[in-house]
């Protein structure tokens, strides 16, 4: 059972004099106590693992969001940032002693520049209402993970989200200029802006993805892009699942790198199907969803070779989308394919490791296998172009054993990925989730740096606590100094 | 006396950080060295040369990824990836000649540890983007790693951006992953003569706007465009304002006269292609060709591309001041007097004017003046103290290239 770090007696004691500072802080309808509240908060997307937050908390401006935590940084109390809760490695798990801070109210988009090119908004948007506010201009933002209709960006920042197109566009890393935020001390800063690099440290680079440990992103500047010209995709079907992995390697072998590029193994096919009528053929072992754009010319051109390779591979089908209704129509399987899985289980378990592209077919093999130990199927969806896989584990939670037998088998699964060379997650986050997998591939010795990067932000570590490291070590005991060897002159070594 | 420590190995590099760390020895860490003119003067009798640590040590074309030896030189990767059409796709610029040194010496290493961008930062991102993982060796002597080698990955902070533009100050890299992208096959450059700022900025904008897929944008007053070796360029005597497209050949042209068409309103063009296109943009990127006098300082501005010429016109009142623009008018080039502050007050008031922020580095200027104008643009209170506390906690005896990057303490 997960350990979380134990709850501070001295804190729920003090519950109602916090409730009542809170107040202060926040008037009105944004602190929620009362239970029926708090009730939904107690998860995120990872719904395996429930906490009821000792006090709810909705600011709307930043000042709040400032007294807020300097007033919890003072009186030693946690905070756990949420934003929309769809994070799927529990990163927004509420703790049993803690202040479940809400930026739901931050939903305004504040400015957009379009002749430079970004736009500003409050971390409480939606990613997929930051395109909707500048379709007109025929622009968008670029990182459009499946939950974009709920994800709030402030949630993709503290991810670093991505979706099916970050192949050619990048993750929210590589499409984020600026943000503000607030440090556990109260203090708000601001790292980038809207030009280009740091002047110092990349802050903002090192923010996106912390998972919400750093610091409160009370404000993101993105990146805009102009819509391609057009888009097409091609659904490619294949008797096997190495052609389909070997076609892929063979589309970035030849210099392509489409817009997005996207597998499904059979058991995945045919749940979605049966949700979506998307077309897919049920004969084969693996589709492509290969999607090109950019202007009608370049389209056309490299739509022909991705076909020329997929057919030099063995694919014995391949579509081409006539139209944009059609090639939605390939996306929504693809797109559905979770909840699709959700219709033939009773619930379902969503991995996410990333391995080198050509040890898919090895992978895929060794996951058969593990089938057979665990006594559960698997169905996966691959962000193919980017080694990025989501094997979704079919269990039912409600025959005793089941959840934690799909919980061995996932670790099993990352266990691999990290043993081919790949990595415990590649989009959704450690979280709590794979926590306690994260001394598979680091060190002590880099989960203890890690941990001092946190003691530079917040040296109490209040913020977040019990995410993503198995240990957690006082900030005290990591700024020790310990100077290994060093005495000697080392000979060995040439000097001139 | 200066001594060089020249380790051999990863470990190597353990043993020199411990032995320094033990005798507080603050270390120069350097590749080839190239761009020792670059950030703060640092004062110490130690060297690490970490250029034997060299050598692809992974490549797999088809996975996008290569890793390395920091010591490892940029032609060498280069000329590697060329041969399977590939490239780094962040355009690192050559500043060897800029700083007086001969070009092609430059490393992996060096061009990571200082975030160092050319011309296609705009469309494909800097170095921090391509920087997938690395192995290093902390001022505490402890040899640690982040990242990995796959593109997708969110496990642990991103410690590679961080140590991207660190300047060798919260470690010393041993080993780097970089991501490789396929590089176009074809190449056409735009442009337009005789603008001047304020409109080269709205046709750079406007082409930047467009779904052209613009993968460099750069503006080169006339003074400046004449020292082109590019007749298109050189030979005009009017400013140029250019603008690259790459990839596929049908699509390279179909966007390439899709440009002349909608920039038609800014008058007359022009149009290079492959070689003249290619030399154009290396003077942009590498800089010593447009901006030759040796004597001035260089800075290098990042603002709001949207802001450029407001703030060039500002900094036109530093003596001596000539620029040029690249990245759609974020980067400015700024070459002046290096005597006295080498245009400190005019160069960082004309940021504030900016209000969106920005950064204007003193890239090039004599000793003595680096010694008391701080290169990097100074931070915010808040800013400056979380850096410090976080270099700190890499580097407590705080070895690693002292001062390079900010002041020292005390
Ligand atoms: C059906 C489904 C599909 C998904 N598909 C994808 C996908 O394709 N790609 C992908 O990358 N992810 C995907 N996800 C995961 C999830 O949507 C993303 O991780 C998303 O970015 C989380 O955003 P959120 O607003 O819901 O954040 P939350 O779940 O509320 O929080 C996530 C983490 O961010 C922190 N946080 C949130 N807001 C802030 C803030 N303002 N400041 C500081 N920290 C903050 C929290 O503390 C927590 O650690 C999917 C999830 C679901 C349920």
């Amino acid at each position: 059972m997960l350990k979380m770090p134990d709850p501070d007696k001295d804190v729920l004691a003090r519950r109602e004099e916090i409730v009542r500072a809170l107040r202060q802080i926040v008037p009105g309808e944004g602190v929620i106590d009362e239970e029926s509240g708090r009730r939904a908060y107690e998860c995120d997307g990872l719904t395996a693992y429930q906490q009821m937050p000792m006090v709810v908390v909705l600011p709307e401006t930043v000042e709040q969001v400032s007294a807020i935590l300097k007033y919890c940084d003072a009186g030693g109390i946690r905070v756990v940032p949420r934003g929309a809760g769809t994070s799927l490695s529990g990163g927004a798990l509420p703790l049993e002693d803690g202040v479940l801070l809400g930026l739901g109210k931050f939903n305004r988009i504040l400015e957009v520049d379009e002749d430079n090119r970004c736009a500003v908004v409050q971390p409480g948007v939606t990613n997929l209402a930051i395109t909707h506010a500048v379709t007109d201009r025929d622009m968008y933002y670029a990182p459009d993970p499946s939950s974009q209709i709920a994800c709030s960006i402030g949630g993709n920042v503290a991810e670093n989200s991505g979706g099916v197109h970050c192949l050619k566009y990048g993750l929210t890393t590589n499409n984020i200029l600026g943000v503000q935020m607030v440090l556990m001390d109260g203090e708000v800063v601001r790292f980038g802006g809207r030009h280009l690099d740091s002047a110092g440290y990349d802050f903002l680079g090192l923010i996106t993805g912390s998972e919400g440990l750093l610091g409160v992103i009370t404000e993101v500047t993105v990146r805009l892009l102009k819509k391609p010209e057009t888009a097409r995709a091609v659904l490619i079907g294949f008797p096997s699942t190495e052609q389909a992995g070997d076609t892929v390697g063979a589309i970035i072998g030849a210099g392509i790198v489409p817009g997005g590029m996207e597998m499904m193994d059979k058991p995945a096919i045919h749940a979605s199907e049966q949700f979506a009528n998307a077309g897919y053929p049920l004969d084969v072992e693996a589709i492509l969803i290969v999607e090109l754009d950019g202007p009608e010319v370049e389209v056309d051109y490299l739509i022909g070779r991705v076909e020329e390779l997929a057919r030099a591979e063995g694919a014995t089908e391949v579509r081409v989308s006539q139209n944009d209704e059609e090639r939605e129509r390939f996306w929504s399987g693809r797109k559905n394919a979770f909840p699709a899985v959700g219709r033939i289980s009773p619930d379902y378990y969503c991995m996410d490791g990333t391995i080198p592209r050509r040890r898919l077919s090895e992978v895929l093999a060794a996951m058969r296998d593990m089938e057979k130990k665990y006594g559960l199927r698997v169905a996966n969806v691959f962000h193919a172009g980017d080694g990025n896989l989501h094997p979704l584990i079919l269990y039912d939670a409600n025959v005793p054993g089941e959840l934690e037998r799909a919980e061995n088998f996932g670790a099993d699964i990352l266990k691999l990925c990290v043993k081919v060379g790949g990595v415990l997650t590649g989009e959704h986050g450690v979280g709590v989730e794979k926590r306690d997998l994260m001394g598979e591939m680091f060190t002590e010795d880099d989960l203890k740096q890690q941990q001092r990067v946190k003691c530079a932000f917040d040296p109490q570590q209040l913020l977040n606590p019990g995410k993503v490291f198995p240990t957690l070590h006082r900030c005290a005991e990591l700024g020790r100094v310990h100077i290994h060897g060093g005495q000697t002159r080392f000979p060995e070594l040439p000097r001139f | 006396m200066t001594e060089r420590l020249a380790p051999n190995t990863p470990e190597d590099v353990i043993a020199a950080v411990q032995w320094a760390a033990a005798n507080d020895a603050p270390l120069d860490i350097q590749g080839a060295g190239t761009k020792r003119g670059w950030g703060g003067v640092i004062r110490t009798n130690h060297v690490l040369d970490v250029s034997a640590l060299q050598g692809v040590t992974l490549y797999e074309a088809d996975e996008l990824v290569l890793s390395a030896g920091p010591g490892t030189t940029l032609i060498e990767i280069q000329t590697l990836l060329a041969e399977s059409g590939q490239q780094l796709a962040f355009e690192p610029p050559d500043l060897g000649p800029l700083f007086g040194q001969p070009p092609g010496l430059q490393t992996l290493g060096g061009v990571v540890a200082t975030n160092l961008s050319g011309p296609r930062r705009i469309k494909s991102g800097g170095a921090r983007d391509h920087f997938l993982g690395f192995s290093a060796v902390t001022g505490r002597g402890e040899a640690i790693k982040s990242g990995g080698r796959v593109v997708k990955n969110v496990t642990g902070y991103d410690l590679c951006k961080l140590f991207a533009g660190s300047f060798g100050t919260l470690g010393v890299m041993t080993t780097l992953t970089v991501k490789v992208l396929p590089a176009g096959e074809k190449t056409r450059t735009v442009l337009l003569y005789g603008l001047d700022d304020g409109v080269a900025m709205r046709a750079l904008t406007h082409a930047l706007n467009s779904a052209h897929e613009v993968s460099a944008a750069a503006h080169l007053p006339a003074g400046i465009a004449g020292r082109s070796a590019v007749g298109y360029v050189g030979d005009v005597a009017r400013s140029v304002t250019a603008v690259r497209v790459e990839g596929v050949g049908p699509s390279v042209e179909h966007r390439c006269a899709a440009l002349r068409e909608l920039l038609g309103i800014y008058g007359e063009g022009e149009e290079l292609h492959g070689h003249n296109s290619r030399t154009l943009w290396r003077e942009v990127a590498d800089v010593a060709t447009l901006l030759p006098d040796t004597e001035k300082a260089i800075w290098r501005l990042s603002v709001p591309p949207s802001m450029g010429p407001t703030i060039a016109q500002i900094c036109a009142g530093v003596p001596g001041a000539d620029w040029f623009y690249d990245w759609g008018g974020g980067l400015i080039w700024l070459a002046c007097d290096a005597a006295d502050e080498a245009g400190a007050n005019v160069v960082r008031t004309a940021l504030d004017h900016s209000h969106a922020g920005g950064h204007a580095t003193l890239m090039r200027a004599p000793d003595p003046v680096r010694q008391f104008i701080p290169p990097f643009q100074p931070q915010s209170a808040g800013v400056a103290a979380l850096s410090e506390r976080l270099r700190e906690n890499f580097d407590p005896k705080g070895i690693l290239n002292p001062g390079r990057m900010a002041p020292e303490p005390g």
